[in-house]
């Protein structure tokens, strides 16, 4: 139905901007009758950071690292995306190593995003012992993480042409000795996802997307693969050293957030045969080319499977070391279409447990802002007409000094 | 899968029972020292007799936190905004006589805005932390 | 009159009856912990924490009903802590008891809950009126295979006076044991009137910030949780006084001990029961509730009046 056309009779209620469902901004308005969600309207655009404005003014190199920032948790996703569209318009040999470990760095990524995915799912549905649990687990990558990279989420492995740190063979011994460790637990996690019975009660049946609907509303990631659509950018369009590895996009019939549950699990253990792939295979080599600073005019589309599901950036030069223009769509715009469906006919305890199965990342979104009824406008009278926004509210930045 | 699964409330209580007699996974951190791992990218270093001032690290920089100064021949100095810096390490990259390395200090929160700033020279303490007067 | 008041505000009341619930929430919240691998909190948070929302202003939201909003705690404190008068705890007679104290008691542990009815519906906040209603559902889930359950052994002790069916209980020192599977029940209906994992839909979270209490603070969400600390303790020990009448002519110090071990191993179980379960929607709960709870109620019931009739 409908929000506005909604009567007197339900009650209106808005989950966010600021609610603790949800981890970043965004606003639900539900209309209720009862505890049953009548109707549903989305708003996203709380976190418009004008990065891809930002990356204009920047070079290459520097846009490297801002637009690693989209994301803190899929930061390499993002990373990764923008380096090989700039890296296919320069005309750049990636070496094989590098090829290899970027797929390590996304792989472990992969590993501690969809473990925190699986903790917050607990939360959301009062689980919390499986929040603690998982999230305990996590660690373990997340320092990992730390010791090949440098960081524990902005990892700055890529650069221009190749990748950063090199993998000694200590290392690599530490992380297979990790992953099997975690390997355990994931299984005992899907031991325990197929035997909770408040578990199943919670997921099964919740949050339901037919496959004609996913792909009517576009949905991407593990979301469109528990509706039984086998899409998997790593299968499908390989990029990195996805070629070579062997491995299975993992997929569901269930179309509901237990089908979502079961899919990240699956993937969680396609993730730990990879990353043992690609330390048993990883070549030798150099792990970088240079790179030039000033990349020739062209424009380049890059697809990246990031954990929450297909990342697109699209990079235009124009013969300087600054790019023309980034886009980036983030997978959960992709997905945030398909909250309002699974949601129809749903109660309001659904809510969070849903939209937490998309794994959103709502700041990664929101790439532009709408202003209500005035149509295109150009930069500077946006520019001027935000200047005016905020003298309204009391903020006059003509007085703000400039923070060291 | 072969196995059988028993669908039953509380299928976690065998592992939290045995949880119950295991250390706690917690680490008493500002209490117990938590050093990271040796390549971690904290805090700079600059060495300032290798400087040959090309500025690359400026350029390079995605947030315009490191200003190098000229004192007089060849003698830089850098002065570096930890505030601004994000730890990217691409300055240490970029250098191409290595005057620029990276500590895995990360322990540098500060009360006042002024202290984030760090200035190195050649008249600096060898470990960098003197600060602008 | 003095010794009603010293019993009435320090032993076994008021006082006694705070220190008891405060523990238990530690216990509660230390086992939570530990069973998530966590450390927990030190033993004096739960009363630092009452003491920091005591210290604190608190806002009253200006659609709120001033007075209700206010009254509505400490009813549930009062409510709770008369209740723990009628229950006997260590030996065979309550403070105070009369014939049919029994149906007493439920109906003051029933008040609790609908003062969390009342608190949240006044706070006219949306948040806390589904936390209400939610509340007050609930309730009815509940609340009949709870008094269901506590009849059962009622029923074979012949009497509604808690002081007479321990008494029962003493004289016949095994027949407690028929009543395991009612213990269940109540066991599982007090995590639905504590409002706990599994049943904590009316203060979820994650859904509606915290139900009813969503608009309190300061002083007044003190009120309430300070009660349903002491609602835990109460619970608990009319579980151990309906189904593990034991040990009740020991020694009377040891009596006392044995009674802290029972109400000990009930609140564990409860944290348990929290630990290893996810939160189940309003809907799930009561169908559990009446589909799954009450014949099981209904069966123990049923199982005693057979046995008193064609065994005892």
């Amino acid at each position: 139905m409908d929000f506005d056309k909604t009567n007197d009779k339900d009650m209106q209620i808005s989950i966010g901007p600021q609610h603790p469902a949800l981890k970043e901004p965004t606003s639900f308005s539900l209309a209720l009758r009862g505890e049953k969600i009548e109707a549903i309207q989305v708003k996203i655009g709380y976190n418009h950071r004008g990065i891809e404005k930002g990356c204009e003014s920047r070079t290459y190199i520097q846009d490297m690292y801002l637009l690693e920032r989209i994301c803190g948790i899929c930061s390499h996703a993002h990373s990764t995306a923008y380096v090989q569209a700039v890296e296919t318009i320069a005309g750049l040999q990636v070496p094989r190593r590098a090829l290899y470990l970027r797929v390590l760095i996304g792989e472990l990524e992969r590993i501690h995003s969809h473990l925190l995915w699986l903790g917050v799912a607990g939360h959301e549905i009062g689980f919390d012992t499986l929040l603690m649990y998982t999230w305990r687990d996590r660690e373990a990558i997340m320092d990992l993480l730390a010791e090949l990279t440098g960081n524990r989420v902005n990892y700055g492995i890529n650069t221009i042409g190749g990748v950063r740190r090199d993998l000694t063979k200590e290392e690599g011994e530490r992380i297979v000795k990790i992953i099997d460790h975690l390997a355990e637990q994931t299984k005992y996690y899907i031991q325990l996802a197929q035997e909770e019975v408040t578990l199943i009660q919670r997921l099964s049946g919740v949050g339901k997307l037919p496959r004609e609907d996913a792909l009517r509303l576009g949905a991407v990631g593990p979301t469109a693969r528990a509706s039984s659509i086998t899409f998997d950018v790593r299968k499908d369009d390989p990029y990195a050293a996805y070629g070579e590895l062997d491995f299975k996009a993992v997929s569901a019939d269930q179309a509901d957030v237990y089908g979502r549950t079961i899919v990240r699990l699956g993937e969680l253990m396609e993730a730990y045969s990879l990353i043992k792939q690609v330390v048993k295979n990883l070549p030798d080599g150099p792990i970088a080319v240079r790179a030039p600073r000033k990349i020739p005019a062209g424009e380049a589309l890059s697809r990246y499977e990031a954990p929450r599901g297909e990342d697109v950036h699209y990079v235009k030069s124009n013969g300087t070391e600054n790019p023309e223009r980034v886009k980036v769509r983030a997978p959960t715009l992709a997905n945030t279409q398909a909250i309002a469906k699974m949601l129809e006919d749903r109660y309001l305890a659904d809510l969070p447990i849903v939209v937490a199965a998309i794994d959103p990342c709502f700041s990664c979104t929101d790439r532009a802002i709408e202003v209500e009824g005035r149509g295109l406008m150009s930069w500077e009278k946006l520019r001027r007409y935000s200047i005016d926004w905020y003298r309204a509210q009391g903020v006059d930045f003509r007085n703000v000094k400039r923070v060291i | 899968m072969a196995k059988k699964f028993f669908i039953r409330p509380g299928a976690m209580i065998a592992l939290v029972l045995k949880t119950l007699f295991q250390k706690p996974a917690t680490v008493d951190y500002p209490n117990k020292p938590l050093p990271m791992p040796e390549h971690f990218r904290g805090k700079l270093d600059f060495m300032p007799e290798k400087c040959i001032g090309c500025l690359l690290c400026m350029k390079d920089c995605p947030t315009d936190a490191i200003e190098i100064k000229k004192l007089g021949d060849k003698k830089f100095e850098m002065d570096i905004d930890l505030g601004k810096c994000i730890y990217c390490g691409q300055c240490v990259d970029s250098c191409l006589k290595k005057a620029l390395a990276i500590t895995p200090n990360f322990e540098l929160a500060q009360f006042s805005h002024d202290k984030l700033r760090v200035v190195f020279n050649a008249a600096g303490s060898p470990d960098g932390t003197d600060q602008k007067a | 009159m003095l010794s009603a008041l010293f019993n009435i505000l320090i032993f076994p009341g008021l006082f006694f009856l705070s220190f008891l619930g405060t523990t238990a929430e530690y216990i509660d919240r230390k086992l939570y912990a530990r069973f998530q691998n966590r450390v927990g909190p030190p033993w004096f948070q739960p009363v630092a924490d009452l003491i920091k929302l005591f210290a604190k202003s608190e806002v009253i939201p200006e659609e709120a009903d001033p007075v209700m909003f206010r009254v509505v705690p400490l009813v549930a404190l009062a409510a709770t802590v008369t209740a723990f008068l009628y229950i006997p705890i260590w030996g065979t007679e309550a403070l105070y008891y009369f014939k049919g104290d029994l149906i007493v008691i439920i109906y003051l542990l029933t008040l609790p809950t609908f003062t969390f009815f009342l608190g949240g519906w006044y706070s006219r906040s949306l948040y806390a009126t589904i936390g209400a209603i939610r509340s007050v559902t609930q309730l009815f889930a509940y609340e009949i295979p709870l008094l269901l359950a506590v009849l059962a052994p009622a029923l074979l002790a012949n009497t509604w006076s808690l002081s007479e069916m321990t008494e029962y209980y003493t004289v016949h020192p095994w027949y407690w044991l028929f009543n395991l599977v009612g213990f269940g029940v109540a066991l599982i209906a007090l995590l639905g009137k504590l409002e706990r994992v599994p049943f904590d839909s009316p203060e979820a979270e994650t859904e509606i910030v915290a139900g009813s209490f969503t608009e309190y603070s300061g002083r007044f969400l003190g009120w309430f949780r300070w009660a349903i600390d002491v609602e835990a303790v109460v619970g608990a020990s009319l579980l151990a006084a309906v189904f593990l009448p034991f040990g009740l002519s020991l020694w009377p110090p040891l009596v006392f001990g044995l009674y802290l071990l029972k109400i000990l191993f009930i609140l564990c179980l409860l944290t348990l029961a929290r630990t290893v379960m996810a939160r189940l929607r309003i809907d799930q709960m009561i169908d559990f509730c009446w589909r799954i709870l009450a014949p099981v109620a209904f069966f123990q019931l049923i199982f005693d009046l057979i046995i008193k009739e064609l065994i005892l």
